[in-house]
């Protein structure tokens, strides 16, 4: 857990004084990704980087796991806090195995156990240690350096992590990729996060809570759909766009808009089946699903009545389907690509797991919107 | 023809004074580095110091040789040193700070600012920041201002045959006294092929203290 209390920052020039951070107050959770968000001189570096002291705080506490932390000299403080930069920094001159050791080695741990502790960091990120331990950071992609980054600062275990935009250099795709990377390593490894970011979308898709930053204060702290379906004010709304709404789609999983009781079919069944079905769902739609239960096509109701022969005389094809595991943006964009109201989802074998409408997507992104106006 | 006789006639003499030569550069470089790369790392932490060192060391090499050398007999003569190996090492020692401490400093100056706060933010201390990554990352750039201080120097030594600090800029003296071509172009061909070989030794050595990853 990480709390700061009425943490402040004040630089003296001759001629005036400026307030970086202004009595920043917020707790963030252990195991929990906090984003720091603004524009860029907003003070959400400053912020961060008082935490470790890279810039020493002008007054308030810090306090780490309940403990202040002004009791620590500034050098132990440090080695506890795992530290991420943008600029990635991996030393040069030390192949990747003693970048990580640095700071196991600082704090004394056996050689033998720094090195295990490398070779396994390299193998969560998915790259091979034997390949890889021994290279320097120059033969080594920017995708690659910095995820070499990431895991230096994960070497010696910190409960805590410091990091600031570190995805921030990478290409877009390779950004996504390590992105998710990091998320799945952070639902096992369950550290407490800072991160900075001055990214809406980058902050909506790390983060468990949200901090936005004006001129050094906090304009809102909340989790992400807080944030988007409830700006606290019009800078917020501003910063986090007109199309915050839209934003909102990467917070929902198909999964949870997902209509399971549409009635379904196999190949084999006789239109007067398909009534049946239809009837009792009291769909429109009926999916054809093959011996495996996977979806290859649909009929409707409509269609159904009075009809005769085979249900493969009738059946459409499905344009495309989507697993259930896709965020509604993905889905969302899956609609507008074939010009479609709904469409199937699969689980992970494969198999009909219900369909999305576009009436259930915008209920579930209305509905946020009055669960809180009823708070 | 005349000279190869000359050379081979007066083979260990030669080799002789190229030990001379080559013991007062390498003193008196080997002391410029004991204090000209502490005072480069020093300075790094001071912009208005550092202008004024480097200015200063700057200066230093803007006296002739000749003339240092002549500043020199009356300050050292107090201890009976007036002329000789010392004043030879001493003008050396300080014609060697302005390469290697001008490099010093840059090269530490130099070293990305990212890997300083990557080192100070994993909780390096400032003497585990030096020499575990400001000054391996430094070596490739001093190592460069120890050559050109050795090359420069080996120049600065021949002259010092005359207050009698020998070498082989005694060949070149003789030369001239006594109107010896052989003499002359023996020492000056010695003089140069001596800077040579030490250039191409200390880019050897440069080569193999580079730490690995900075190859390229």
């Amino acid at each position: 857990m990480i709390q700061l209390e009425n943490l402040t920052k004040t630089f003296t020039l001759p001629s005036t004084t400026i307030v970086a951070a202004d009595k920043v107050n917020m707790t963030v959770p252990s195991g929990e990704i906090c984003v720091l968000l603004g524009p860029s001189g907003c003070g959400k570096t400053t912020a961060l980087k008082m935490i470790n002291r890279l810039i020493p705080p002008t007054s308030g506490r810090i306090l780490i796991n309940g403990e202040d932390t002004s009791g620590l000299n500034d050098i132990e403080l440090r080695r506890q806090i795992g530290y991420v930069i943008q600029q990635i920094g991996l030393f040069p001159n030390m192949t990747v195995e003693q970048n990580i050791c640095v700071v196991p080695k600082m704090l004394g741990w056996d050689i033998k156990r720094a090195k295990a502790r490398a070779a396994e960091l390299i193998d969560l990120v998915g790259l091979d240690p034997r390949q890889f331990l021994h290279r320097y950071p120059k033969e080594l992609s920017g995708g690659q350096q910095q995820r070499i980054g990431v895991i230096r600062a994960l070497a010696a275990d910190p409960p805590v992590m410091l990091m600031d935009e570190p995805f921030g250099a990478i290409d877009p795709i390779n950004r996504e990729i390590i992105q998710d990377e990091f998320l799945k390593m952070q639902a096992e490894l369950k550290k407490t996060i800072m991160f900075v970011s001055h990214d809406i979308d980058e902050a909506v898709k790390m983060g468990d809570k949200i901090a936005i930053f004006r001129a050094g204060k906090i304009e809102q702290f909340d989790a992400p759909d807080k944030i988007l379906a409830h700006p606290a004010n019009p800078f917020v709304a501003d910063f986090v766009g007109a199309d915050r709404t839209l934003k909102r789609l990467r917070l929902v999983t198909a999964e949870e808009v997902t209509d399971r009781n549409c009635p379904v079919v196999s190949r084999r069944a006789t239109p007067q089946e398909a009534r049946n079905a239809a009837r009792s769902s009291d769909s429109r739609i009926i999916v054809v699903i093959d011996a495996d239960h996977r979806p290859v096509g649909y009929v409707t109701a409509e269609e159904m009545e009075g009809a005769d022969g085979s249900i493969t005389d009738f059946a459409h094809a499905l344009p495309a389907t989507v697993p259930v595991r896709a965020d509604l943006r993905a889905v969302v964009s899956e609609m507008f690509a074939n010009d479609v109201m709904w469409l199937a989802c699969t689980d992970d074998k494969g198999r009909f797991a219900g369909i999305v409408t576009q009436p259930a997507v915008t209920a579930a992104l209305g509905e946020t919107y009055k669960r809180s106006e009823m708070n | 023809m005349e000279i190869i006789q000359f050379i081979a006639n007066n083979w260990s003499s030669i080799l002789g004074m190229a030990f001379e030569h080559i013991t007062i550069v390498g003193v008196a470089v080997g002391l410029a580095i004991l204090t000209g790369v502490p005072i480069g790392i020093a300075i790094t932490q001071n912009r208005r110091v550092a202008d004024t060192v480097l200015y200063v060391a700057s200066i230093i090499v803007t006296i002739p040789s000749i003339a240092l050398f002549g500043l020199m007999i009356p300050i050292l003569s107090h201890i009976g040193q007036g002329i000789g190996w010392l004043p030879a090492v001493i003008a050396i020692l300080l014609y060697s700070q302005l390469p290697i401490v001008r490099n010093t400093y840059t090269a530490i100056t130099n070293v990305d600012p990212a890997l300083r706060e990557a080192a100070k933010g994993m909780g390096m201390t400032a003497a585990q920041r030096l020499w575990q990554v400001e000054i391996p990352i430094a070596v490739p750039v001093i190592m460069a201002g120890v050559r050109t201080a050795v090359v420069m120097n080996i120049d600065v030594a021949a002259i010092a045959a005359y207050i009698g600090a020998g070498g082989l800029g005694v060949l070149i003296s003789r030369g001239i006294s006594q109107t010896d071509p052989r003499q002359l172009i023996t020492g000056a061909l010695a003089v140069s092929l001596l800077a040579i070989v030490a250039d191409w030794a200390l880019l050897q050595l440069q080569k193999r203290l580079t730490p690995a990853g900075l190859k390229h």
